[in-house]
């Protein structure tokens, strides 16, 4: 085993999530998802419309090293969204139940949808269904 | 070796004090439901991290997925 590959590796990943506001560690790819549980957590992103970088961890094992050992997380799937771990299959899809994955993703439509919706008198302009 | 659920069950709740657990699996992948005082004022992420801990690096090798739902168990004083 090579001394720097693994730092190199751990700096890649480290610089991946951290330039990637919504990035998915998976086995495969969003097109082809190699596991159960990185399929479902896919498909919970892509129903919301979320846009997500994806990081096949498979085609080389020491990903996952590197990856378990920044998050402190030892399974696949694995979310981040603006650097900091959402969590596994499981947190991700009790959160979208919840309305928290929306929220932590900005796409708490309900309260954003009040908030434009309500009168602003500070506003000069009261733009509604602009097209 | 595979686990059984009877040991992933037995493990958590000797991990986690207080904790109870009900699991079901197949050898290699695990449903477990945990619930704990200790879960209380954690994130999702910290309560499932508990239970991930209990096991180290047999999780992905050995229990090659382990499913977690966590609840709040409320203290009784």
């Amino acid at each position: 085993m090579s001394e720097t590959a693994p730092n190199q590796l751990r700096e890649a990943i480290q610089n991946a999530i951290a330039e990637n506001p919504v990035i998915l560690f998976m086995k495969g790819t969003p097109e082809a998802p190699a596991c159960g549980f990185s399929a479902r957590t896919v498909a919970v992103l892509q129903s919301l419309d979320q846009p997500f970088a994806a990081v096949d961890i498979l085609p080389d094992p020491r990903i996952r090293q590197e990856l378990s050992g920044l998050s402190n997380w030892p399974t696949i799937p694995q979310l981040f969204v603006d650097g900091e771990l959402v969590g596994g299959c499981d947190i991700v899809m009790e959160m979208y139940q919840s309305g928290e994955l929306q929220e932590v993703l900005g796409l708490d439509g309900g309260a954003d949808a009040d908030a434009v919706a309500a009168p602003d008198t500070g506003a000069p302009l009261q733009i509604e269904n602009r097209q | 070796v595979s686990a059984t659920p009877e040991e992933i069950k037995q493990r958590i709740e000797a991990g986690i004090p207080g904790a109870q657990a009900e699991v079901s699996g197949d050898g290699h992948h695990f449903q477990a439901s945990v619930s704990a005082p200790a879960f209380a004022g954690l994130s999702r992420i910290a309560q499932h991290k508990l239970v991930y801990d209990v096991f180290g690096s047999e999780v992905g090798d050995r229990i090659h997925a382990l499913s977690i739902k966590t609840t709040v168990m409320e203290a009784s004083r």
